[in-house]
């Protein structure tokens, strides 16, 4: 792992060995967002697969009753039939935090006040098929918006379990691991400069005594000449 | 107070209009993605799209992916039908976790 472009100081050292707490806390914080995270979506998805699976059935049959209709009616009477609709359905977005990913929760307000009234035609004119069709797409309506829920939720925990996982291996594999090398590198470096100024010193010491002893016995030997 | 679309072949949509959701009929991929853009400015918080224009638009709608508004949610038309619906369910646990751990066929 490459050591970090660093001055070997004290201060560097200081400064990194505070990086590290820090990349270390994040990576712990961010490793339990992923899991909870993780948890979530994993329960979201497979009901996502479930309601999928049943909406997508409904849809088939509503379609093919539709198209027996079709098939009975000309395409003006259809057209007619459906032309203007008695109910309309409004959403309320609100949203909601779960582990800082923003879902939505949608709540349906329908414009008349009975949700069965679906039927925007007189029975007359119109075939038994396209009622079947409407009834069975009306059904499924609610199953459709929490499928739009769920679905619309798992897109968005995707995204940010993904972006989570990348952060949490960026640190884990490459800023954690150049911290700590950086740290024993400059640490060693330090150590290794004080054990040279020491050495020096003893050296230092060393020559000074030899010199002192050298004056001491330069000396002595002028004072047995004199003797 | 948020509006709910319905984008596809008519054949496939008409019968949405009648549970009170807007139908907007197209037939091509470029008029699909001219009508999700307009949709998704005049505050529509969930599309629904058949899958057959749905696998067309690709891209364009993968911008929407990171909002919360709107959902563009595929659903089966009456042709040509891609599966795409699953697909996606699929694809979004492999951007996940990796790898598809819950496919169950």
């Amino acid at each position: 792992m490459a050591v970090l472009n660093v001055n070997p100081t004290r201060m560097e050292l200081t400064k990194l060995k505070k990086k590290l707490l820090t990349a270390r806390r994040g990576h712990k914080l961010l490793k339990d967002k992923r899991d909870e995270l993780m948890r979530r979506f994993l329960e979201l998805v497979r009901e996502n697969k479930k309601l999928r699976r049943s909406v997508e059935a409904g849809i088939t049959e509503a379609n093919s009753h539709m198209s027996l209709a079709r098939s009975v009616m000309s395409d003006k009477a259809l057209d007619v039939a459906l032309m203007l609709p008695s109910q309309s359905v409004t959403l309320e977005v609100k949203e909601k935090n779960v582990m800082s990913v923003i879902i939505p929760n949608y709540e349906m307000s329908f414009k008349t006040a009975d949700e069965n009234d679906i039927y925007s035609y007189g029975f007359e004119s119109t075939s038994a098929d396209l009622d079947v069709a409407v009834k069975s797409l009306s059904d499924i309506f609610p199953a459709m918006m929490r499928l739009a829920e769920i679905e619309k939720s798992c897109m968005l925990m995707a995204a940010e379990i993904e972006k989570t996982r990348r952060r949490v291996n960026a640190l884990e594999h490459i800023m954690i691991p150049q911290y700590e090398e950086t740290i024993k590198y400059i640490t060693m470096k330090l150590d290794e400069n004080e054990r040279s100024s020491t050495t020096r010193l003893m050296k230092i010491k060393d020559s000074m005594v030899r010199q002192n002893i050298e004056a001491q016995r330069a000396a002595d030997a002028k004072g047995q000449i004199a003797v | 107070m948020h509006n709910i679309a319905v984008v596809g072949d008519k054949d496939s949509i008409y019968g949405f209009a009648s549970i009170g959701m807007s139908i907007f009929p197209e037939d091509d991929a470029a008029g699909a993605s001219r009508t999700i853009r307009k949709l998704a400015d005049n505050g529509y918080a969930v599309i629904f799209v058949t899958e057959d224009l749905a696998s067309q638009l690709g891209a364009e709608t993968a911008h929407y992916a990171e909002s919360v508004m709107p959902a563009i949610i595929p659903i089966p038309g009456v042709k040509n039908n891609t599966g795409m619906g699953m697909k996606n369910v699929s694809r979004f646990v492999e951007q996940a976790v990796g790898s598809d751990i819950i496919s169950d066929q």
